[in-house]
C-alpha cells in the first residue's frame, strides 16, 4: 500500500475509503472521509476554520448533510469519479485539489439535473457518427456518458494493473486517463476522448463555478486564483497600477445578507 | 383549430435590437405594432443574480434551448449535414432583447469601404482579385447614406466613444457621451501600438462611461466595471439593450404590445403581398394566425432566413448554378489573435464587455493588398472584458491539458496573460450558404436550417497576416512569450469562437443577388420587411450591432413610408 511509504497524504485516504467501503455500511465515515472531514495541516480550512464547507447550517458533528450523492449509487464509482478529477486538478502547494474542492460532489449533482439530462440539448435522431467539426453526436445523455466513462476507467485499471482505478498509483492513474484522453479506449455509443473531454471541462467547473453548486468549497478555487467572485463593480480600482487582492464572495450574498 | 387574431399594422417576428427598433419608430409614428417573441419577458431586475459565471457563461441561461430547435451543419456539400446538438461555436439568445441582452457592447460602425465593397476592389486591384469563387457584392447603400441611421442608433443608445481613428467613416455628430476608463492595461496597448506607428483609439462602447438619457426620454446607467457583460445581462442597465432603452420607448406610445411565448412558424404570403404569420403559444401549443398590414422579420439571422425558407418567399440560393438568392452570402467572422504570457500581475478579472483600445490600420482597405492574397482585415483590439476563472485558462505552448503542471500555469498565468485580437472580415465564397435540411425537424415539425460553410483561402491568409500584426504588438508591450493563433483550418462548430454570424437575407440594389432592397423590403413581397445581420452583403473587420441597429432605424423610415404610400420603394 501506497500509504506505508511516505505518510498518509488525502489521495491515499481515498484509496483506503475506497475499499472500505465495500465492507462498510452506510455512508457517514467514508462520506465524511472523502474530501471533507479529513484534518490537514495546511491547506483549504484556515481561512474560514470551518471545515465543512461554506454552508454551516446543514451539518452535524460528523459530516455535512447537506452533501451527497445523487447520481452515482455506489461509493466505488464515485471514489473513481473522485481520483480521476484529482489527477486532473491535484492538491498542490498552490492548495486543494478536485477532491478538497468538493468537485467529485459537484460533478455528481449535475449529472442528476439538467446537464446530465441533456435538457437544453438537441437529442432527435436520426444519429450518426460526423466528422469532429460537427461535434456532440452520441445518443447518449452527459450523465449516460459518465456512467458508462466511470466504469471504463476502473475496467482499465484492473485490465491493466489487475487493481480498480481508485487503488492505483497516480502515475498509473494519469497513464490511463491519457488513454481515455487520446480516444484509445473503447466505449459504446461514444468515444473515450469525448468522455475524457466532458470529464476535464467539469473537473475545471466544479473548481471555480460559485460554492452554491457545491464545487470550489470555501471559495478556495477562487483564492487561488486571484478571481474574487461576486463583487459589485470595480469602478473604484480599475486604474489602479497594483493587482488588486480581494477577497472572493458568493453570489449567495445575495440572498443571505 | 387556429385562431384568428384582429389584424394590426404591424407585426414583428422577434423582440431584440431590430424587432424593438422597428416598434419603437413606428408607433411612435402611430402605427400600431405587435411583437411576437418567442421567449419570456425579462428586464434588469432578473439580472440581480447575474455574476454567476457557470449558470450564465458556462450553462448559458440565457440562450435558445437546442432541444426544440437547432440547426444542422456540415463543412462542404459533400458531408452530411448533422444536428449541432450543444451549443458551441455561436450562442444564439433567447428570451426579450435576443442577442441584444448578452452582448458585449462593442459598437462600430462598417466602413465606407464595406458598402461598396465590389466597385472599390475592383477599381483598385482589378476585377479579378479573389477569383470567381467569392460573391463579392456592394450593399446597395452607401456609408453616407446610412450615416444618419448610425448616429440616430448611437444616441438611442448612448454610446461612449472617441472620434480620432483617421480610418473610419465621416461623423456628423460626436459619440454622446465621452469614452470610458483608460486602465494600466489598455495604456500598455496604446503605447506600444503608438511606437509603432499605429493609430489607437478607444473602442466605441455600449456599457457607458456616464449616465445618459436618449433622445426618447430612456436613462442608461453608468457602467461599474463588473466584469460579466457577454453572456451576461447588466444589473446596472448600464450596456445598453433593447429591454431598457427601444422596448419601453415603443410601450409608452400606447400603440404597442408584446406577445410572450409565440413561436412563429411560418410567413403566409397571398400574390405578392403577405397577410401575416402564423404561430404556436408555447404555453398552452394553441395556433394562431396574425393577421397584420406589414410583417417584418426581426429575429435572429438564422431564423429569418429559416421563415422565408419554409414559407417560400423568395429564391432558394442553388449552388451549382448560382442562382437565387435566400440562403446566399452566408458569412462569419475571423479571429486572428496573439496570446502575450507576462511576469506583471494585471487586474485581468476586472472590466467591462466594450472596454478596450484598437486600431484599424489593418482593416477594410486602410492598408495596400496590392501584394497580399486576400482583400479586407479587421479591427485589431485589446479589450479588459473581465476574465472569469472557468473561461478562462491560458497556458504557454507545451503544457499539458490536465495535471498539475496544468494547474500551476492556468492559475499563474490567469492574471499575468492578455490577448489582442481581431475582428476579421469574412468574404462571401459560393459553397457557404443557408439552406433547409431535409431530414431534422423543431419541435413543431418544422425542418431545422442546413448551414454549409468553411473557412475559404481568403480567410486562411487573412487570419494569419493579421494573427502575425497583433503578435507584433504584443511583442511591443513586454510580453515573456507571445504566441499567435494557430492557422486556421476547417471551421468546427464545437468551441465558441463568436456569435456574429451574418447573410442568407442579403440587401442590395440588383434582386438577382440580393433578397431585399436597401430599404430592407422583400423584393418578391412589398409588405415584408427583413432585417438584422442576415442583410450584410459580407461581413466587415468589426462586431455588426452598430451596422444592425442602423439598418433597423432605415427599416423603420421604410415601413412607416410603406404605410403611406404603398408599393416598392425603390
Amino acid at each position: 500500500m501506497a500509504n506505508e511509504k511516505k505518510g498518509v497524504s488525502r489521495r491515499d485516504f481515498m484509496k483506503t475509503t475506497g475499499i472500505a467501503t465495500g465492507t462498510l455500511i452506510g455512508g457517514g465515515i467514508i462520506g465524511g472521509l472523502v474530501g471533507y472531514n479529513v484534518n490537514r495541516d495546511k491547506g483549504t480550512n484556515k481561512t474560514t476554520g470551518n471545515q465543512q464547507g461554506n454552508n454551516s447550517a446543514g451539518q452535524t458533528a460528523d459530516h455535512p448533510t447537506n452533501v451527497g450523492l445523487k447520481f452515482f449509487t455506489t461509493m466505488t464509482a464515485f471514489n473513481v469519479l473522485s481520483q480521476a478529477t484529482e489527477r486532473i486538478f491535484p492538491e498542490d502547494d498552490i492548495g486543494p485539489g478536485a477532491i478538497g474542492l468538493g468537485v467529485p460532489y459537484f460533478i455528481d449533482n449535475q449529472l442528476a439535473g439538467a446537464y446530465g439530462m441533456n435538457a437544453k440539448e438537441y437529442m432527435q435522431g436520426p444519429f450518426a457518427d460526423g466528422a469532429t467539426t460537427q461535434g456532440y453526436q452520441s445518443r447518449l445523455t452527459r450523465g449516460e456518458i459518465f456512467s458508462q466513462g466511470v466504469e471504463k476507467l476502473d475496467e482499465e485499471a484492473k485490465n491493466r494493473f489487475q487493481k480498480g482505478f481508485a487503488e492505483l498509483e497516480p502515475e498509473q492513474m494519469d497513464e490511463i486517463l491519457t488513454a481515455f484522453q487520446k480516444g484509445e479506449v473503447e466505449m459504446m455509443a461514444v468515444t473515450s476522448d469525448f468522455f475524457f473531454k466532458l470529464l476535464r471541462q467539469a473537473t475545471i467547473e466544479g473548481a471555480y463555478a460559485d460554492p452554491i453548486y457545491s464545487g470550489n468549497k470555501n471559495m478556495d478555487g477562487w483564492r487561488m486564483k486571484g478571481f474574487p467572485g461576486h463583487q459589485y463593480g470595480y469602478i473604484g480600482q480599475i486604474e489602479s497600477e497594483e493587482f488588486q487582492k480581494i477577497e472572493p464572495q458568493s453570489i449567495s450574498s445575495m440572498t443571505h445578507s | 383549430m387556429v385562431t384568428t387574431l384582429d389584424k394590426v399594422d404591424v407585426v414583428t417576428v422577434g423582440v431584440g435590437w431590430t424587432g424593438g427598433i422597428v416598434a419603437a419608430e413606428c408607433t411612435k409614428a402611430g402605427l400600431k405594432v405587435r411583437g411576437l417573441e418567442r421567449g419570456a419577458k425579462r428586464g434588469t431586475e432578473n439580472y440581480g443574480m447575474i455574476h454567476d459565471e457557470f449558470r450564465y457563461g458556462i450553462r448559458y441561461e440565457l440562450m435558445q434551448n437546442l432541444s426544440k430547435e437547432t440547426i444542422t451543419f456540415r463543412n462542404t456539400r459533400k458531408m452530411n449535414a448533422l444536428p449541432m446538438r450543444m451549443m458551441g461555436s455561436f450562442l444564439l439568445g433567447e428570451n426579450l432583447g435576443g442577442s441584444g441582452t448578452h452582448w458585449n457592447g462593442q459598437n462600430w460602425r462598417f466602413l465606407p469601404y464595406d458598402f461598396q465593397i465590389k466597385t472599390m476592389t475592383d477599381e483598385k486591384y482589378g476585377a479579378n482579385k479573389l477569383g470567381p469563387d467569392y460573391l463579392l457584392q456592394d450593399w446597395g447603400i452607401t456609408y453616407d447614406e446610412l450615416e444618419p441611421y448610425f448616429n440616430k442608433f448611437e444616441y438611442t443608445a448612448g454610446i461612449s466613444g472617441e472620434d480620432n481613428n483617421p480610418f473610419w467613416g465621416k461623423r456628423s455628430q460626436p459619440y454622446p457621451t465621452p469614452p470610458m476608463k483608460k486602465t494600466p492595461i489598455l495604456k500598455r496597448f496604446e503605447k506600444a501600438a503608438t511606437n509603432l506607428g499605429y493609430h489607437p483609439f478607444m473602442m466605441p462602447s455600449a456599457n457607458l462611461s456616464e449616465s445618459y438619457t436618449n433622445p426618447d426620454g430612456k436613462t442608461i446607467a453608468a457602467c461599474q466595471y463588473c466584469g460579466f457583460c457577454e453572456r451576461f445581462g447588466c444589473e446596472y442597465g448600464a450596456k445598453t439593450s433593447p429591454e431598457v432603452t427601444v422596448v419601453p420607448t415603443a410601450l409608452d406610445s400606447g400603440n404597442y404590445d408584446i406577445r410572450f411565448h409565440s413561436n412563429v412558424v411560418e410567413v403566409m404570403k397571398q400574390g405578392n403581398k403577405v397577410t401575416g404569420v402564423r404561430f404556436f403559444d408555447t404555453v398552452t401549443g394553441e395556433e394562431f394566425i396574425q393577421p397584420a398590414e406589414i410583417v417584418v422579420l426581426t429575429s435572429y439571422v438564422l431564423n429569418n432566413a429559416k421563415l422565408l425558407m419554409v414559407s417560400n418567399i423568395g429564391t432558394m440560393y442553388d449552388p451549382d448554378t448560382g442562382r437565387g438568392t435566400l440562403g446566399r452570402n452566408y458569412c462569419y467572422q475571423i479571429l486572428p489573435s496573439a496570446t502575450g504570457f507576462f511576469e506583471e500581475q494585471f487586474n485581468t478579472f476586472m472590466g467591462a464587455g466594450a472596454l478596450g483600445m484598437t486600431i484599424d490600420d489593418f482593416n477594410g482597405d486602410s492598408f495596400d493588398h496590392s501584394d497580399l492574397d486576400f482583400i479586407h482585415g479587421a479591427s485589431l483590439s485589446l479589450t479588459q472584458t473581465g476574465q472569469r476563472p472557468i473561461q478562462f485558462n491560458p497556458v504557454p505552448p507545451d503544457t499539458p491539458a490536465w495535471g498539475a503542471e496544468f494547474k500551476k500555469a492556468s492559475i499563474y498565468y490567469y492574471t499575468r496573460s492578455l490577448n489582442i485580437g481581431g475582428q476579421g472580415a469574412s468574404m462571401p465564397h459560393k459553397e457557404n450558404f443557408m439552406s433547409l435540411d431535409p431530414t431534422y425537424k423543431d419541435a413543431y415539425g418544422v425542418p431545422l436550417l442546413q448551414l454549409t460553410y468553411n473557412f475559404t483561402d481568403q480567410d486562411k491568409a487573412l487570419h494569419k497576416y493579421l494573427s502575425d500584426k497583433s503578435s507584433e504588438i504584443m511583442k511591443e508591450m513586454g510580453a515573456k512569450t507571445v504566441v499567435a493563433a494557430n492557422p486556421l483550418t476547417d471551421y468546427d462548430i464545437v468551441p465558441y469562437q463568436t456569435t456574429h454570424n451574418t447573410g442568407g437575407t442579403v440587401m442590395g440594389s440588383d434582386p438577382a443577388i440580393s433578397v431585399v432592397n436597401n430599404w430592407l423590403q422583400h423584393w418578391d413581397a412589398e409588405n415584408l420587411f427583413v432585417v438584422g445581420a442576415g442583410n450584410f452583403a459580407h461581413n466587415s473587420g468589426y462586431n455588426p450591432t452598430g451596422t444592425v441597429g442602423a439598418l433597423a432605424y432605415r427599416c423603420a423610415e421604410g415601413i412607416i413610408n410603406y404605410s403611406k404610400t404603398g408599393g416598392s420603394l425603390v
